[in-house]
């Protein structure tokens, strides 16, 4: 099928005269001419078969029609023929087309055959969409999980036109997933709250994310590189701003990338059983906040889609309803627990950042041993 | 009989009371014209804001509004009560038929029209603002997390279901019993063939579709747990029950398009319909597999993959009636002797993008490329493509084709025809560079886009403005004709015209065929 890659590239040709305005489906091929995976490349080639059946039938149909507008008009003076039906003619076009869906139909069993293959995975990786963030969990790294959030990474300033738009704009996340080439790569993708959907265009795999159902989905990559997504299933108001980022690195790589995970859990384990300075707290803090309340909060904490931090009663209050807001979330509500989100270093940090940040000057220092004295009630 | 024709009454009280099939065929065109206005006012906020990558004019929030209510006032307030708008009219005067067979129950299911709509766009002014979770509106995004104003949205679904049904079993009442004498059912015209099929399929699906909205109205009320798997329930059923009848729905909305075409493509080409017998059971074929292919829609959520298969090879199959349909009408236009005035060229218009709209329709189909495709704008590209230029199109060349008989009035041809290539082109640069951005990674329903989307997305927009610009001059035009059109003296207005409507004056009495009308042994196609 490489000659219909050409052909197809060239029949883009005047509109893909900017490099950037791509026009069709990713080939499953990186730039410099390496396979990403093999299911991508076949998924194209069917697209692009599909789509040149289509091209062929259109330029039939369309070819007699301006023809006939072209020389069947009155002002050429013909006379109307008065012919209705020709049984040969009618069976010949509805048994033809049927042959020519047959002939689709054999290569798209096949590969849809192949995307649900999800045996034999090397490795499996819970996926897990929340309104507006992935979570991935590593399932059998060696010793403990390894699970974290991937947040949009993009500042607000980008989003409100006062920064300049990075190159890589609302498709960057804080932590990307991380995978092993060479390896098959089993997805197990869940929902917490609404229905998501996980696409990576470039691996070709997409798959929706519903609460209380478990989905599977399998990729093997065959070459290093950065692979970009969003999720494709409207969650509400962010869907927009909850992109997949996935770096594909070599196995070696990839095993310093968990052990190095695996010791930071460690140590914010070690962490939590220390007393961080304010400085400490509140730095950390901010970049919690950053990650996981600014979106619905506004970043001076003015509110938004929730409501206002800056000068709240509860961020101002007692200590154990400000706790229990960011711990157990608000039900029939977006404000999500968070308890079970973030270590409870981070739920600490956050915890002082807001009491002390935005004018609110409450002076609190909440230490992480104080939430998990909250948590234990 | 002859004596006492009566006129309507005076005033507001002939709007509220009538019972008079034109009267009623009148309102609700005129509604769904002010519903497609304020559809595509929603529609142009919506391509502001993507004009450009960052949030410039509206929040995520209002966006994801805006997406939901320009779906669904397009769906069920312009598409839907247009063409029961011309159902009203049309098939008593094309079946010789005095009015329609339930002509109280008809005032009802438009009356009730209205205060529904009024209250889905009163949602906007709610605390928490209108529903914002897609025209499709899944749960649990539109139970557990909807905003309140939903459960308004629901009971509007409701109505304007009662009405849908109520206009239909009209419609089906209609044609059953009160075609003229000798107007067998192979002797009807196929606008009122698509519509009798398209009534049974609302008769079947709508009923479904409250079931849906009653199902969440539970879950958010009452405690239930239909949609929520932490209640033992299943949020995936309610994507099969939305779009078992979801599907339906859309060929609800092109089959009395095709209707139309079958109408005006024969009289322009100043020849018979091609395979009259074949294009009604094409139309049955389709309406069949309508109800067995609405998975399709759902090729991500995990089905098992003997269902993916069942799905997509059923899906498929419906290229093949479409396929007939279309080679019909080119052939009937085949040694014709054609003319091009405004209803010809937007028929045109709608049989070369419609039948682009198939091609992407058939890629949709197969199920592994969907997995590429599946809610990217590809999709919104592939469904604008039979939407607008598929049943929107064909509403226009409707409305231009039978205005005159209905008015006695004649547009601005020059005007009409400068409509259609201002609304052919802009439409096409509306959507044809959404395959583009789509096939390039572009989500449907996100307020903001990676930069590589940003080129393809403005022209997206300014073909918007081009083509929502446009309608405004077909409501000029329209207007101008109904007040100071000129006069049309001929009975047939069209000299290739086919049908019993063409035999009344022009325009037609208040009441018409009270004496049902002799029918001359050549078929009336």
């Amino acid at each position: 099928m490489l000659n219909a890659r050409a052909l197809a590239a060239a029949a883009f040709l005047p509109l893909a005269a900017n490099a950037q305005n791509q026009v069709n489906m990713s080939t499953g091929v990186s730039e410099a001419g390496a396979v990403i995976t093999e299911l991508g490349v076949e998924i194209y080639d069917l697209h692009m078969l599909i789509f040149w059946i289509c091209v062929v039938i259109g330029i039939g149909v369309f070819g007699v029609m301006l023809y006939s507008i072209y020389a069947h008009r009155k002002s050429r003076g013909v006379e109307p023929a008065q012919f209705h039906e020709h049984t040969g003619v009618e069976i010949a076009w509805t048994v033809v087309p049927f042959l020519i869906l047959i002939g689709m139909a054999v290569p798209a069993t096949s590969t849809l055959l192949e995307v649900y293959d999800n045996d034999d995975a090397e490795m499996s990786i819970l996926v897990t969409g929340y309104q507006w963030k992935w979570k991935y969990e590593y399932l059998d790294a060696d010793g403990e999980n390894v699970a974290f959030f991937s947040n949009l990474a993009t500042s607000q300033e980008q989003i409100y036109n006062t920064d300049a738009k990075g190159e890589n704009y609302l498709l960057e996340v804080d932590e990307p997933l991380v995978i092993p080439v060479d390896t098959k790569v089993r997805f197990l993708i869940t929902a917490n709250d609404v229905i998501h959907s996980w696409w990576v265009p470039e691996l070709a795999v997409k798959r929706d994310a519903i609460p209380g159902f478990i989905n599977e989905a399998w990729t093997r990559v065959l070459t290093e590189g950065v692979y970009r997504g969003q999720c494709t299933e409207l969650c509400g108001s962010y869907h927009g701003f909850m992109p997949v980022v996935v770096h594909a690195v070599s196995p070696s790589e990839f095993d310093d990338w968990i052990a190095a995970k695996q010791g930071s859990a460690a140590a914010d384990a070690a962490l939590a059983a220390q007393e961080l300075s304010v400085d400490d707290l509140m730095a950390r803090g901010e970049d919690v906040y950053n990650s996981s309340c600014l979106a619905c909060h506004g970043a001076n904490g003015e509110g938004g889609l929730g409501n206002a931090i800056a000068g709240s009663a509860i961020a101002m209050g007692g200590l154990d309803s400000h706790l229990n807001v960011i711990v157990n979330g608000v039900a029939g509500s977006a404000m999500q627990a968070f308890g079970a989100q973030l270590s409870d270093v981070d739920v600490a940090a956050v915890t002082t950042y807001q009491r002390n940040a935005f004018g609110n000057n409450t002076g609190d220092v909440v230490q992480a041993s104080d939430v998990v004295s909250y948590k234990e009630g | 009989m002859g004596d006492h024709h009566h006129g309507p009454a005076k005033g507001l009280s002939r709007w509220l009371y009538t019972t008079n099939h034109k009267d009623i065929g009148t309102m609700y065109l005129w509604f769904s014209f002010a519903m497609f206005l304020l559809g595509g006012a929603f529609a142009m906020i919506i391509r502001a804001e993507l004009f450009q990558p960052g949030m410039q004019l509206v929040e995520p929030a209002f966006f994801n509004q805006m997406t939901t209510l320009h779906g669904l006032i397009m769906v069920f307030g312009a598409i839907m009560p247009s063409f029961v708008g011309l159902a009203n009219w049309l098939i008593p005067m094309m079946i010789g038929a005095p009015d329609m067979a339930l002509p109280r129950m008809n005032n009802w299911s438009f009356w009730i029209l209205p205060p529904a709509f009024l209250m889905l766009a009163s949602t906007l002014l709610m605390e928490g603002g209108a529903p914002a979770f897609g025209w499709t509106f899944y749960a649990p995004l539109s139970t557990t997390y909807a905003p309140p104003s939903v459960t308004f949205f629901i009971f509007a679904i409701h109505i304007l279901g009662v009405s849908s049904i109520m206009g239909s079993i009209n419609i089906i009442a209609t044609v059953m019993n009160m075609r003229a004498p000798g107007m067998s059912y192979m002797k009807m015209p196929l606008f009122v063939w698509t519509w009798l099929i398209t009534a049974f399929l609302l008769v079947a699906v709508m009923p479904v579709l409250a079931g849906a909205v009653t199902m969440m109205l539970m879950d958010i009320h009452f405690g239930t747990s239909f949609f929520s798997a932490a209640g033992g329930g299943d949020p995936v059923l309610f994507q099969h029950i939305f779009w078992f009848f979801g599907h339906p729905e859309v060929y609800i909305i092109i089959l009395p398009a095709f209707g139309v075409i079958s109408q005006i493509i024969p009289a322009f080409s100043r020849k018979p319909l091609f395979g009259y017998a074949s294009m009604v059971y094409a139309t049955a074929a389709i309406a069949f597999l309508s109800f067995i292919v609405w998975a399709h829609h759902m090729y991500t959520v995990g089905m098992p993959v003997a269902g993916e298969l069942f799905f997509m090879y059923a899906t498929m199959l419906i290229a093949v009636p479409t396929g007939v349909k279309v080679f019909n009408w080119v052939t009937t236009m085949w040694r014709g002797a054609m003319t091009f005035e405004t209803p010809m060229l937007f028929s045109i218009g709608f049989l070369v993008l419609f039948t682009i709209g198939g091609f992407t329709g058939l890629m949709l189909s197969i199920a592994p490329a969907d997995f590429q495709y599946h809610d990217t704008y590809f999709v919104v590209a592939h469904f604008h493509y039979v939407m607008v230029a598929g049943a929107v199109f064909s509403m226009t060349a409707a409305i231009y084709f039978w205005l005159p008989k209905w008015t006695g009035r004649m547009y601005n041809e020059t005007m009409g025809k400068v409509h259609f290539w201002v609304s052919f082109i802009g439409f096409n640069i509306t959507f044809f560079p959404q395959h583009f951005v789509g096939l390039a990674g572009m989500p449907r329903r996100i307020p903001d886009y990676a930069l590589q989307f940003a080129d393809f997305n403005m022209m997206s927009s300014i073909g918007a403005f081009i083509y929502g610009a446009s309608q405004l001059l077909f409501l000029y035009n329209v207007i101008a004709a109904i007040v100071s059109g000129e006069r049309v003296s001929d009975e047939k207005v069209w000299d290739g015209a086919e049908g019993l409507e063409w035999t009344l004056p022009s325009p037609p009495p208040y009441h018409t065929f009270e004496t049902p009308p002799k029918i001359e042994e050549q078929p009336a196609h």
